[in-house]
This record gives structure tokens, C-alpha cells and sequence, in this order.
């Protein structure tokens, strides 16, 4: 591949994923869950992309493209989601919206 | 190979510890800004390894797209609700154990699993690979139907966040 | 020689149509319930007639055979239902069919009136049709079918007037001791059918087993003896008696049919079936002989003292069914088979004949309310008088002509022996005895019945006379059928010698004796038998609380059965049954219990068990 080898991107998107795995199970925040998503999503495109690159297809590219449409609208609706739910129990922490427990 | 690191690489490791760095300041800090902030800088180190990977109309569009709207919408609801810095950020300890140790697995395995994977078939580049003319074509001949179930869902996204977000009566 | 025919059927099928007729539409036809009940039975008689005089003219050892269909079929086993009459099946069938009629036309006198009038002869019809099915059948398997079908009639039948709860307790009594002895049958037949199928033959059907009966080898003791188990159940030898003079709650007519002339006739009809196969087995035959004998000397005494005329009837018949089974034991199969038709027709008669005294004194059982009937009933009595001379055993009647048979066999026969001709001859002498008593009591001397009972005494009607009559005949004249003879081709030849003219006249002596004795006791000298009695005390009690075997049953076996129960009911069933199936609900309440509580409702616990199983996942990917 050149200067960089393929498996050090892979490496740092298979981190950086793990990172925003971490954020997702730990953080009581609703909004920081999100941000960690987020993270999630941009690794998986660091990958794709250098992979893309890798064998010379633009198919990658045209993915991540598809990823950062469909992570706008997610974000959109999640974030209209968060907003409804603070309206009716003011809080955003995700440990006290847990009603359909035992 | 082994110690003889080029230009590109080592400024490869250098910023691929920054992007790390950023992306545990936004799990790990508690203010929900200072996440954010943090949360544009990661996406920007990003931006600029694409750049190095040859796909410059997607850097550019994570600099606008992500960075710039979704952030800053981000930001809009942080200031909307007012949060402040959380006092206790994370859920119990045992939870904290469990994922870290759950993450450290996932990357270790992945990475691991990736060493035996037999490497792609190295390709050469094209000219004008990762510009917009290139990505526009694969977009609008082999994607089309994504593209336009794209579209459908950016419509239903529109449509059903302004439906939650409204007010109860109307 | 085997003929097929479809004529055999029919007679089964008419007793059974009845059934559905009685059950369906007799209770609202009660007019027409009085000719169908006895003519189905006398149409099926008339078939059953046809059919034998079919068989007379044919070849000697000709038999016909009807296969209706074909029942069981399960990898080499076969069991069909078919229907054969031999010789012995023909007797058999004519002997149902015959006196089954003339016992349900007196029922119609007897039960007029009753409220179950319809019921009663729906019952009686079943109880035909099994009975025919039990002479009638091919096959062991099916033959057990009418065992089980008379066993359930004799049930119904005991306790018909179910209101009474002694009534429905006899019922049940008869049904539960049967039951053991069936039991035994059902062992025997399973040995008898495995035994044969090990080596290869898979069948139950009687001419087959009698084709291959040399492979039973040792076998045949064990099957024979737990046959006789159920003979001594259905046919009431010790132990399994106990349960016929306690049917005599049931009607008197049901007494005569069921526990007289036909059910109780089925075990020795079935040794008598299997009479190749006991062949095999002597030690099983002695064992038969001497219960028999045993049977008969132990009914016999104890029907000496009984009060109640219907019990004594039926310890006599109890002792009559233990000489038939001596009869078998020593290997006279044809006298005990003509000792079995002459006793249907006497015993039947004497029990119509105690039917119509109790009918005509209004419900009136005890003998000590008796005496001095006969200028009021006088058919009745005649006809009597004509059974208990048949059943004494004086010529010419008929059971002058069985009972020797037997006795001369037991004394000489091939597998005979001195003692059982002597005990044979006590116990005629004894019956001659007792008979005798009853018809004394009952007829002769004063009238010991209360006023009001005596202005109503009358003879009873033509529909229950005429039966009387007709029995009678044939109870004098019945000696005089070549049964044996008849028998020969399917029993073998009974090869003891006529007996001399000594033992005649022995017999007859014994049987004159026994009467001349109850004449002595109970018309020249009345005051004799109460002085013996006080004199012999003790004994005398045993003997009238019949040997308090029915108590001895009571407290070791019945007592032992219910304790089992009990413990059973109260301590087992609450804690292991009930136990395990609440545990299990228990179980499941507890798992679940425990399960709920993955259901956190937190979000982000769920996400960390999406985690764990990509990692498995992941982890078996990477370690392949």
C-alpha cells in the first residue's frame, strides 16, 4: 500500500470503535451516549475508506457517503427523541428512563 | 521495514494518538461541551485521514456534514436543556469494569482477526480517484436506489423529528 | 373338516339387537319389550338349532366357522373375530339359547310391574349375547371378550335393584372377586401366547395353540393352573366363591340364568375347550380335581344349614360346580360337560320354582316363614319335586345319569382315585339331603307364614308356569341325551368302562337316603333337628355363618388392601404426585423468578449483552 500499511488504519478504526463502544455502555448521559455513536459510525468510515483506497474501488467512498447521510438522520430524529423525553421526565439520564423492567 | 518509519508514517502515529485522544475526551469528560468540542476535533483528525487516503470529497463532507451540522445541532440541544456538568457521570463500577474490559476484548479480537485476514488485492489508483466526479458517477449508475432511498429517509427523518420535537399541543 | 358359513353370526346378533332395542326404545315400549326380549332370544335359539342339525348330518368332527372380520393385526399376530361350533359349542349355545329363553319369557311374569322392566331385559339381552360370544368364539382373545361381557351383566344384574345398598355392594362384590380370577386368565393367556411366540408362532386362535401345544412343554402347568384361577373366579370354587350366595340380592330369574345354568357354567366350559392343553399338565388337572371335590364337600355342608332358600340354592349350585370340575380333573370331560346341561335344566328349575314361591308369598325368603304351600302351589310344586329328584341323583332322572358319570370316574378313571369316589358320594348323599329339607320346608307340613301373607299366597301365572313345566321335562328326560357320545369327536372318547351295576344302585341308595333323611328330620321327627343343632353348638354356628370365610377375607385381604389405599390417598398421593406437579410449578415460578430480573429496562445494560455475544461470536470467528 505505500507509506502507511491498510492494517494501521484498521487498527486505529478497530480502537477508536471500541472507544465509542466504551462511551456507549458507560456514560449515564443520553446526549454523550449519542456523541459516542457518533464515534462509532466515523470509525466503521475510517475503515471503509482505507479499504477503498486499498484496492483502488471508489465503492468504499460511495459508503461512507451513504453512512454520513443516514448518521444526519439519526441524529435528527434521536436528538427530537431526547428533546421529547426531557419535556415529559426532565431528566436525560438514561438510568431513570428505565420503565419496562421487571 | 521494521524501525525504518517514513515521513507519512510517523505522522500517521502522531495523529492517530491525537484522534484517540480526542475520542476518550468525549466518553470520558464530564462536561457535555467540553464532549463536543472535543467530539470536532476528533471528526477533523479524521477529515485529514481521508485526505491522506485520497478520498477528498468525503473529507470535505465529514468537515461540513458532521463537524459542522451535526455537532453544532448537537450544541443546540445541549444549550436547550441547559445541562450542566454531571456530577456522576457513568454508571456503577461493575458496569465500567465490565465494558472496559468488554472494549479492550472487541479491539484486541478485531485486531487480531484482522492479522490473519489474508491482505486485499492491492490496486493501484486511477487518476481523479476520490474526487467528485469519480464519486459522483459510482453514486448515480451502480447506487442509484440507494441514493434515492437515501432521500427517502432524510424526508421521514425531517417529518418525524419535527413531529417529536413539537410541542404536545401543537 | 371346517365349513364356512355366515349363519353363526346371527346368533350373536339377535340377543344384541335387542340390547339396542331395550336401551333405545323399551323404555317407552314396555307393551313390546315383553316379545322382543324372549323372542330375539328364541329366534337366536332357532339358529342356533338349525345350525346344529346343519352339523348332525355332516361327517363326524365336522365343524362350522364364521369369520366376521378381522380384528388385531400387529406384525405376526392376528386375532380375528370368528365364531366355531363344534359339537361342544353347539351343546353350549343350545343350552344358553335354549333355557336363556325359557328364563327371559318367566321374567316377564316375574318382573311385571317392575320400573326397570326394560332395563332389566337390556341387561339380560347383553348378557346373552356375551355369554354366545364366550361359547361361540374361535379364539382365546375373544373368549375373554364374553368373559368380561358376562362378567359386567352378572354385575348389572346383581345389584338391578340398585336402591338397596346391599343390592349394589353384592354387585360390586361379585364384579371385584371375578375380577381377580380374570386377572389370573389374563396371566395365563399372556404366558400361553408369549410361550408360543418365541418360537415363532403368533396366535391365540384355539385350534392353532392346539396344532402347536406340544412346544409348551413345561410351560403348560403355570398356564393351566392360572386359567383355572379365572375358572375358579367365574365359576366360584374356593377361594374366589364368596361372591354367588351374596348374589342372590339380585332377581331370582338373574339367579337361575346367570348363577346356574350359564355364567358360572364357563369355566368348566373353557377347561373343557382347552381339555387338550390340561392334558398336558396332569399335576394341574389334580389340582383341579381336588379343589373340585373340595369345592363340593365344603358347599355342600354349609348348604345344610342355611335358612334363606335362595342361599341354599346357591351353595348348591357351588358344590354342583365343584364336581364338574372333579369331573374334569380326573379326565371325564364329557360327564362333566352332560353334568353341566342337566344341571342348567334342574337348577334353573328349582330356582324358577323358589322364584315363584317367593313371588307367590310376596318377597317371602326364609324357609322358617314357609311349610304347607303345596295346595296352593301346586304346579309349583310338582315341578320342583321333579328338580329335586333330578338333583338328588334318583333314576331315572336326569342327574342320576351325570352325576354317576363322574363319581364312577373319579373312583376308576384314568386319573381317578378311591378317596375323591368317597368324597363324590358324601356330597351326593348331602345334596340329596339338603334338597330334600328345602322342598319339606317349603311345602309340606304347616304353614308358618304370618296372617296377612297367607290369605295372598296363589300359584303364580301361565308365563311363569309354563317355563317350570317345560324345565321339568327336560329334567326328567334329560339323562337320556347321548351328550357324551355327542361330544366325542371334539372331546376325545372317554375311555372309562360302563360302570357296574353296583355302583347303581349305590347311587341310587345314596340319593334315597339323603331324601329319606331330610323326610326323618323335618316330617317325622320336627323336633330332631333343633336338639342336633344345640347339640353340636359350635360347629353348628360355623357351618350357618358359612365357615365365616367372607370374615377371614375381611380381615387379612380386604383389610390389607384398604390400608394400602389409605396410605396411598393420604400420604402418597398429596407428596410425591401432587409434589412433583406443584414442584414443577414451583420450579418454573422460581426460574422465572429469577430470569425477570435480566429485565433491567436500562438500555445500556441490554447494549452490554449485544457486547458479549459479538465477542463470542467475534472470539469463535478469530479462534477457528
Amino acid at each position: 500500500m505505500g507509506p502507511t500499511p491498510l492494517g494501521w488504519y484498521l487498527a486505529l478504526s478497530a480502537v477508536l470503535f471500541a472507544i465509542g463502544v466504551l462511551g456507549v455502555l458507560v456514560r449515564r448521559n443520553v446526549i454523550i451516549i449519542f456523541m459516542a455513536i457518533e464515534i462509532m459510525l466515523n470509525a466503521v468510515n475510517l475503515a471503509f475508506v482505507a479499504i477503498a483506497r486499498s484496492r483502488g474501488s471508489m465503492d468504499g467512498q460511495v459508503i461512507v457517503f451513504f453512512v454520513m447521510t443516514v448518521a444526519a438522520a439519526e441524529a435528527a430524529v434521536g436528538l427530537a427523541i431526547i428533546l421529547a423525553m426531557f419535556r415529559n421526565r426532565e431528566t436525560t439520564n438514561a438510568d431513570e428512563l428505565a420503565t419496562l423492567r421487571w | 521495514m521494521v524501525g525504518a518509519l517514513g515521513v507519512s508514517q510517523v505522522a500517521f502515529l502522531i495523529l492517530a494518538a491525537l484522534t484517540v485522544l480526542s475520542a476518550l475526551t468525549v466518553v470520558v469528560h464530564r462536561n457535555p461541551v467540553h464532549s463536543a468540542v472535543a467530539l470536532v476535533s476528533t471528526l477533523c483528525l479524521l477529515a485529514l485521514f481521508f485526505f491522506a487516503l485520497d478520498a477528498q470529497l468525503v473529507a470535505i463532507l465529514q468537515v461540513i456534514v458532521y463537524a459542522g451540522a451535526i455537532v453544532v445541532l448537537f450544541l443546540f440541544v445541549i444549550m436547550l436543556l441547559n445541562l450542566q456538568a454531571q456530577s456522576r457521570a457513568t454508571g456503577g463500577p461493575l458496569l465500567v469494569a465490565a465494558a472496559t474490559l468488554g472494549g479492550v476484548a472487541l479491539a484486541g479480537l478485531v485486531v487480531s482477526g484482522l492479522g490473519r485476514a489474508a491482505a486485499p488485492p492491492a490496486a493501484g489508483v486511477g487518476a481523479g480517484f476520490g474526487e467528485t466526479a469519480a464519486l459522483a458517477r459510482e453514486l448515480f449508475t451502480a447506487y442509484l436506489l440507494p441514493f434515492e432511498l437515501t432521500s427517502l429517509l432524510l424526508l421521514v427523518a425531517i417529518v418525524g423529528a419535527v413531529a417529536l420535537a413539537k410541542k404536545a399541543d401543537g | 373338516m371346517v365349513i364356512e358359513t355366515t349363519l353363526l353370526r346371527w346368533i350373536i346378533a339377535l340377543p344384541a339387537l335387542g340390547v339396542l332395542f331395550h336401551v333405545f326404545v323399551g323404555r317407552r315400549a314396555t307393551g313390546a319389550v315383553k316379545w322382543v326380549g324372549p323372542g330375539l332370544v328364541g329366534a337366536a335359539f332357532a339358529v342356533a338349532r338349525a345350525a346344529a342339525s346343519g352339523l348332525r348330518v355332516m361327517p363326524a368332527g365336522t365343524a362350522l366357522h364364521d369369520h366376521v372380520y378381522t380384528w388385531i393385526v400387529a406384525g405376526p399376530f392376528r386375532a380375528e373375530v370368528g365364531l366355531r361350533l363344534d359339537a361342544l359349542s353347539a351343546v353350549m349355545a343350545l343350552v344358553v339359547t335354549g333355557v336363556g329363553f325359557l328364563i327371559h319369557v318367566y321374567s316377564v311374569g316375574y318382573m311385571h310391574g317392575d320400573r326397570g322392566f326394560a332395563r332389566y331385559f337390556a341387561y339380560l339381552n347383553l348378557f346373552t349375547t356375551a355369554m354366545l360370544i364366550l361359547v361361540l368364539a374361535d379364539n382365546l382373545l375373544l373368549l375373554f371378550v364374553g368373559w368380561e361381557g358376562v362378567g359386567l351383566c352378572s354385575y348389572l344384574l346383581i345389584g338391578f335393584w340398585y336402591e338397596k345398598p346391599e343390592n349394589a355392594a353384592a354387585g360390586k362384590k361379585a364384579f371385584l372377586v371375578n375380577r381377580i380370577g380374570d386377572a389370573g386368565f389374563l396371566l395365563g393367556l399372556f404366558l400361553l401366547v408369549w410361550t408360543l411366540g418365541r418360537q415363532g408362532i403368533w396366535t391365540v386362535d384355539i385350534e392353532t395353540i392346539r396344532q402347536h401345544a406340544d412346544v409348551l412343554g413345561a410351560v403348560a402347568v403355570p398356564v393351566c393352573l392360572l386359567l383355572f384361577v379365572g375358572a375358579t373366579g367365574k365359576s366360584a370354587q374356593i377361594p374366589l366363591y364368596v361372591w354367588l350366595p351374596d348374589a342372590m340380592a339380585g332377581p331370582t330369574p338373574v339367579s337361575a340364568l346367570i348363577h346356574a345354568a350359564t355364567m358360572v357354567t364357563a369355566g368348566v366350559y373353557m377347561i373343557a375347550r382347552l381339555h387338550w392343553l390340561y392334558a398336558l399338565a396332569p399335576a394341574a388337572l389334580a389340582v383341579v380335581a381336588v379343589i373340585g371335590v373340595t369345592t363340593a364337600l365344603f358347599a355342600a355342608v354349609i348348604a345344610t344349614a342355611q335358612v334363606d332358600i335362595k342361599r341354599v340354592l346357591a351353595y348348591s349350585t357351588v358344590s354342583q360346580l365343584g364336581l364338574m370340575f372333579l369331573g374334569l380333573g380326573v379326565g371325564a370331560t364329557g360327564a362333566a360337560v352332560f353334568h353341566l346341561v342337566t344341571h342348567a335344566f334342574f337348577k334353573a328349575l328349582l330356582f324358577l320354582g323358589a322364584g315363584s314361591v317367593i313371588h307367590g308369598l310376596g318377597g317371602e325368603q326364609d324357609m322358617r316363614r314357609m311349610g304347607g304351600l303345596r295346595p296352593h302351589m301346586p304346579v309349583t310344586f310338582v315341578t320342583m319335586t321333579v328338580g329335586t329328584l333330578a338333583i338328588a341323583g334318583v333314576p331315572p332322572f336326569s342327574g342320576f345319569f351325570s352325576k354317576d358319570e363322574i363319581v364312577w370316574a373319579a373312583f376308576s378313571g384314568p386319573h381317578g382315585a378311591p378317596v375323591l369316589g368317597v368324597l363324590a358320594f358324601v356330597v351326593s348323599f348331602l345334596t340329596a339331603y339338603y334338597t330334600g329339607r328345602l322342598l319339606v320346608l317349603t311345602f309340606l307340613g304347616e304353614c308358618r307364614a304370618p296372617e296377612d301373607v297367607r290369605h295372598h299366597i296363589h300359584e303364580s301365572p301361565a308365563v311363569m308356569t309354563l317355563p317350570l313345566a317345560v324345565l321339568a321335562v327336560f329334567a326328567f328326560a334329560g339323562g337320556w341325551l347321548p351328550v357324551p357320545a355327542i361330544l366325542e369327536p371334539v372331546i376325545g372318547v372317554t375311555e372309562e368302562a360302563e360302570a357296574p351295576l353296583w355302583m347303581f344302585t349305590l347311587a341310587s341308595a345314596v340319593a334315597l337316603g339323603g331324601l329319606g333323611l331330610a323326610g326323618v328330620l323335618y316330617v317325622a321327627r320336627p323336633d330332631l333337628p333343633g336338639a342336633i343343632a344345640r347339640r353340636l353348638d359350635g360347629f353348628y354356628a360355623l357351618v350357618r355363618d358359612k365357615f365365616r370365610v367372607d370374615e377371614l377375607y375381611d380381615a387379612t385381604v380386604i383389610r390389607l388392601v384398604f390400608a394400602a389405599a389409605d396410605v396411598s390417598a393420604r400420604r402418597i398421593d398429596p407428596a410425591l404426585i401432587d409434589g412433583a406437579i406443584n414442584g414443577t410449578g414451583l420450579l418454573v415460578a422460581a426460574i422465572s423468578g429469577a430470569s425477570r430480573r435480566l429485565q433491567t429496562g436500562n438500555v445500556q445494560h441490554y447494549a452490554l449483552s449485544f457486547l458479549v455475544g459479538a465477542l463470542v461470536l467475534l472470539g469463535y470467528w478469530v479462534m477457528r
